[in-house]
């Protein structure tokens, strides 16, 4: 409750400091205070409890400490973004005039994620999801003279507005077939019955139009464009914290208003796992642009994040955080090491490694990360993917699969660190001059060190710290 | 000192790690050398020392556990065991010969690879001693990636492409069987702790149904096999090994590659006795038809890395066969020669690297009357090349003597069908030997000056352990005894 707040002021904060001041590396420090002041805010809250302002949400947010699984979540993502501004906030700057619009934005689209993590009602979750997207569309399209970025952008809103108007139908029809005449999650689960047709009708059109927002295949056409036309800070932003906050509302919704039911519409999550593993991890194999190939990994990743509604169990909810810390911390990573290069094709990373080693290594840290090598959290979040996933018990065949993609996702992540580590420099690659920081340098040490912590003691630091 | 005993298998593990992540700092080539030799010995003492705990009973297997992660049942148990520690021995053994062969083939950032090499070992240690599902996950994979940089960075010409294959081989055999690893590891009871356990004995408690067993097996046969690695499995060996710098050729066959046939023993015997005597039969003739297999090819190599790599197919495939023969005999064969063959390819390969070094090539066709101008070079070479062959004597006869009878106790065909490729091991092998040692000096070989001492310092190490277990192996014997019991009535 506090993170929405305070962050929806926020947001108003950065749009007045845009009025008022006029130099532009200032927002940046403004935000790195708010966010921290909001990280505060939502320890408060998660350990005792302490709420700014009590506001009575008549039931339609969740503001229990029991159940306060969401705040963990929600502190995961503050912290992902608190490194993203940290390692990009220069970055952001040099996207166009608006600077303090762009953190403006952002601080609304996390508003937006805290609804989205504590919804219980259909009506929070599209306004939350709406809250998260139109922000989105706009930061898009933030390099204005850019023709690929105005195409991403709308692309990005057509594409949007349509799967906002499934999701619309999709809780109409819900709202219709229940006998409670409710919107509310816990009056819409009605146990373990089968289901009536205008609830099967509408199930079936909330689950593709949150497809279509984790970028599931197949409704995951939209991804590839979208992420290499935009602005690559925001890209990075886009494809981490709003991804993983996605996720969390998809299966925050299908566990506590479908959970019952999961039997039922089981079948539907197999083939979208399955379609998605293998057209993200095939199509990413022949890209030659990281940031494509990014894209397509983002798609991949999400296939793995999948199993937590394959598996919808304790272990694939904290599996499900996990996950979406371990991905958004790495991808955030090698983002920033990717903003700072000239040449995005993988041959633009060759020689990497000797003209800027600590890059190179944290970049090869990231990268291991994201393939799910031990010691590093990447590994922890999909051990206990596939320990939710086999726990549920049937469709093993599923998690054989997913497996054997991760092999797959071996390839294109390694064409990077080959690049880096066992190739010599191009010409082009060899004149670039670096835009790189001491302070960035550590920022990225720090989450290296981040990452393999968490892929040692995943618990201690996840669940033993922020969830008991 | 018993407190101290307790604490070994940590400092076994801790030593190699902390020395490797001090040649990262040091940034210096030659002090991260020294340091790395200095580690290695250190291993070596600190395990040899270990040797004298091995039958104290009062240890009870010289074991530690720590708290890892409580919630789901994994803690950190590390503990040295008949047959781990006879292969932590090996690994222990193996490094220093190999740091001291070596040590004048000049390396680019050395401290990098000294410090690769060191945490390459550490993962070896770590999989010999895992007493913990998880725990052993973790170090089979972090054997892996140093030996990935270590060959990408430092190997030969299509060293990236070769050693991707490698990699990507191995890393989806592991992934399938950490799929294996979750599955049966949510079929143990529940403990104090959590729902369920990782621990080896909660494991080893355990009975599968047969249809769980049936394709449970495979999870983690495929794994193994890549590893070790049998026919079919076997197709990034060949190139692996060829395109990796000799240092890591001997961490690869030497050490890795035990990995597989250790890994087959303490991990897939003991759960699967009905899955084991349903494959049986697949196996073992998939084993020998992949060493006749490979005899053959070996007849036609010309590079002598490749060679040996496809002779270490040969050998591995007999170690794998008599595994599934689940015979006392066949399976106390397969730990001697477990550690026979790691020293033995060492040896080979260090002769490998001595000529490479010294002329450039590794081509037989191009070799030719190195004895003339190398004589204590070659007379350490005709040791290890009959007990390549398994000579009487040297060490290697022991354990294929035993692996045979094991084979001919299962089916006589099994032993016929290994019989011949044993035969044409002797072929290729002294057919090289003869070609590249006798015969007429050539331009290349003219130039060719005898190994200095530290280099027949190592030789004869190898030397005299190939003598010393071929004359009396009762050591090992004791050492594996329970070992062997427990993995061939488990089979059975």
């Amino acid at each position: 409750m506090n993170e929405i707040l305070l962050t929806a002021v926020w947001g108003i904060v950065m749009m007045l400091a845009g009025a008022f001041v006029k130099n532009k590396s200032i927002p940046k420090y403004i935000a790195i205070g708010g966010l921290l002041i909001t990280i505060f805010a939502t320890c408060r809250e998660l350990y005792y409890q302490q709420l700014i302002f009590d506001i009575d949400v008549k039931g339609m947010l969740n503001v229990e400490r029991d159940v306060s699984f969401h705040l963990t979540f929600l502190v995961a993502m503050l912290v992902c973004t608190l490194f993203y501004f940290l390692l990009n906030g220069r970055d952001i700057e040099k996207v166009g005039n608006n600077v303090s619009e762009y953190f403006a934005l952002i601080f609304f689209i996390l508003c937006g994620v805290g609804i989205v993590a504590s919804f219980n009602t259909l009506l929070m979750l599209f306004i939350g999801i709406e809250i998260i997207s139109i922000p989105l569309y706009i930061l898009t399209g933030a390099d204005k003279r850019n023709l690929k970025s105005n195409e991403a952008g709308l692309k990005y809103f057509l594409m949007g507005a349509f799967s906002t108007g499934i999701m619309l139908m999709g809780i109409a029809f819900i709202y219709g077939g229940n006998e409670s005449g409710s919107f509310f999650l816990d009056k819409i689960n009605l146990g373990t019955g089968n289901m009536s047709v205008l609830t099967t009708i509408g199930l079936v059109l909330l689950m593709i139009s949150l497809s279509f927002k984790v970028s599931a295949a197949p409704f995951h056409f939209w991804t590839p464009d979208v992420y290499d036309g935009a602005p690559t800070v925001f890209t990075s932003f886009m494809s981490t914290i709003v991804k993983a906050a996605s996720f969390f509302a998809f299966a925050r919704l299908f566990d506590n208003a479908f959970g019952t039911m999961q039997v039922q519409w089981q079948k539907l999550i197999v083939l979208i796992t399955a379609a998605t593993l293998l057209i993200g991890n095939l199509t990413a194999v022949f890209q030659q642009s990281v940031k494509r190939m990014l894209a397509y990994s983002s798609i991949a990743q999400a296939g793995f994040m999948l199993f937590a509604l394959f598996a919808m169990n304790g272990k694939a909810k904290e599996g499900l955080v996990l996950y979406g810390t371990a991905y958004s911390l790495a991808t955030i990573g090698i983002f920033a090491v990717l903003i700072k290069m000239n040449d995005y094709t993988i041959d633009g990373f060759n020689g990497l490694a000797k003209k800027q080693p600590v890059l190179a290594f944290a970049a090869t840290i990231f990268l291991l990360s994201l393939t799910g090598i031990p010691l590093t959290a990447g590994f922890m979040a999909k051990f206990y993917m596939l320990m939710a996933a086999v726990d549920r018990g049937n469709n093993i065949w599923l998690v054989v699969l997913a497996v054997l993609c991760a092999a797959i996702s071996a390839y294109y992540y390694f064409r990077v660190i080959q690049a880096m580590y066992f190739k010599e420099n191009n010409e082009v690659t060899a004149q670039q001059e670096w835009d790189v920081t001491p302070s960035f340098k550590i920022l990225l040490l720090v989450l290296v060190g981040i990452i393999i912590l968490l892929g040692i003691f995943p618990n201690q630091l996840l669940i033993d710290w922020l969830w008991y | 000192m018993q407190t101290l005993g307790l604490r070994f298998p940590e400092i076994l593990l801790w030593s190699p790690l902390i020395a490797g992540l001090l040649c990262f700092i040091l940034r210096n080539d030659k002090q991260s050398r020294n340091v790395a030799l200095g580690s290695s010995l250190i291993t070596l003492a600190i395990s040899i020392a270990t040797l004298f705990y091995a039958n104290d009973k009062q240890l009870s297997g010289l074991k530690d556990s720590y708290v890892w992660l409580p919630y789901i049942g994994s803690s950190f148990s590390i503990g040295l065991d008949g047959m781990g520690h006879l292969l932590t021995f090996l690994t222990a053994l193996s490094f220093p010969i190999i740091f001291i062969a070596t040590s004048k083939t000049e390396y680019k950032n050395a401290s990098s690879f000294y410090g690769l090499m060191l945490l390459s070992q550490t993962g070896l240690l770590g999989v010999f001693m895992a007493m913990d599902a998880l725990v052993f996950y973790f170090f089979w994979e972090l054997a892996l990636i140093p030996v990935y940089f270590l060959s990408s960075r430092w190997g030969g010409e299509r060293r990236i492409q070769a050693t991707f294959k490698f990699f990507v081989y191995t890393f989806a055999g592991s992934l399938l069987m950490l799929v294996g690893i979750i599955y049966i590891y949510l079929q143990t009871p529940a403990t104090q702790a959590a729902m369920h356990s990782f621990s080896i004995n909660a494991f080893y408690s355990l009975h599968l149904s047969f249809q769980q067993q049936y394709w449970l097996f495979w999870l983690f046969f495929v794994a193994f096999a890549i590893k070790m690695p049998v026919f079919p499995f076997h197709t990034w060996q060949p190139d692996a090994y060829e395109q990796a710098p000799t240092a890591v050729t001997m961490v690869m066959s030497g050490i890795m590659v035990k990995m597989g046939v250790f890994a087959l023993l303490r991990w897939l015997v003991p759960y699967f006795p009905e899955a084991m005597d349903k494959y049986r039969s697949i196996i073992i003739w998939l084993s020998v038809i992949g060493m006749l297999y490979a005899s053959l090819i070996a007849m036609k190599q010309d590079d002598i890395k490749r060679l040996v790599a496809y002779s270490s197919i040969a050998h591995i495939g007999l170690m794998c066969a008599a595994i599934f023969t689940s015979t006392a005999n066949g399976v106390q064969g397969v730990m001697i020669q477990m550690f026979s063959h790691g020293i033995n390819i060492i040896g080979m390969w260090i002769v490998v690297e001595l000529l490479e070094r010294q002329t450039g090539v590794r081509k037989i066709s191009q070799l030719g009357g190195v004895a003339h101008k190398a004589p204590v070079l070659t007379i350490m070479l005709v040791v290890i090349a009959f007990a390549n062959i398994a000579l009487p004597l040297t060490n290697a006869f022991i354990g294929e003597f035993m692996m045979f009878n094991g084979l001919s106790q299962a089916n006589i065909w099994y032993a016929a069908v290994a019989g011949i490729s044993i035969i044409l091991g002797a072929v290729y092998t002294l057919n090289m030997v003869q070609k590249v040692f006798y015969g007429e000096t050539n331009t290349l070989t003219a130039t060719i000056k005898d190994i200095n001492w530290n280099e027949k310092l190592v030789l004869a190490v190898v030397v005299i352990i190939i003598f010393i277990v071929g004359v009396y192996p009762q050591p090992i014997f004791d050492l594996t005894k329970e070992a062997v019991t427990l993995f061939a009535t488990k089979g059975k």
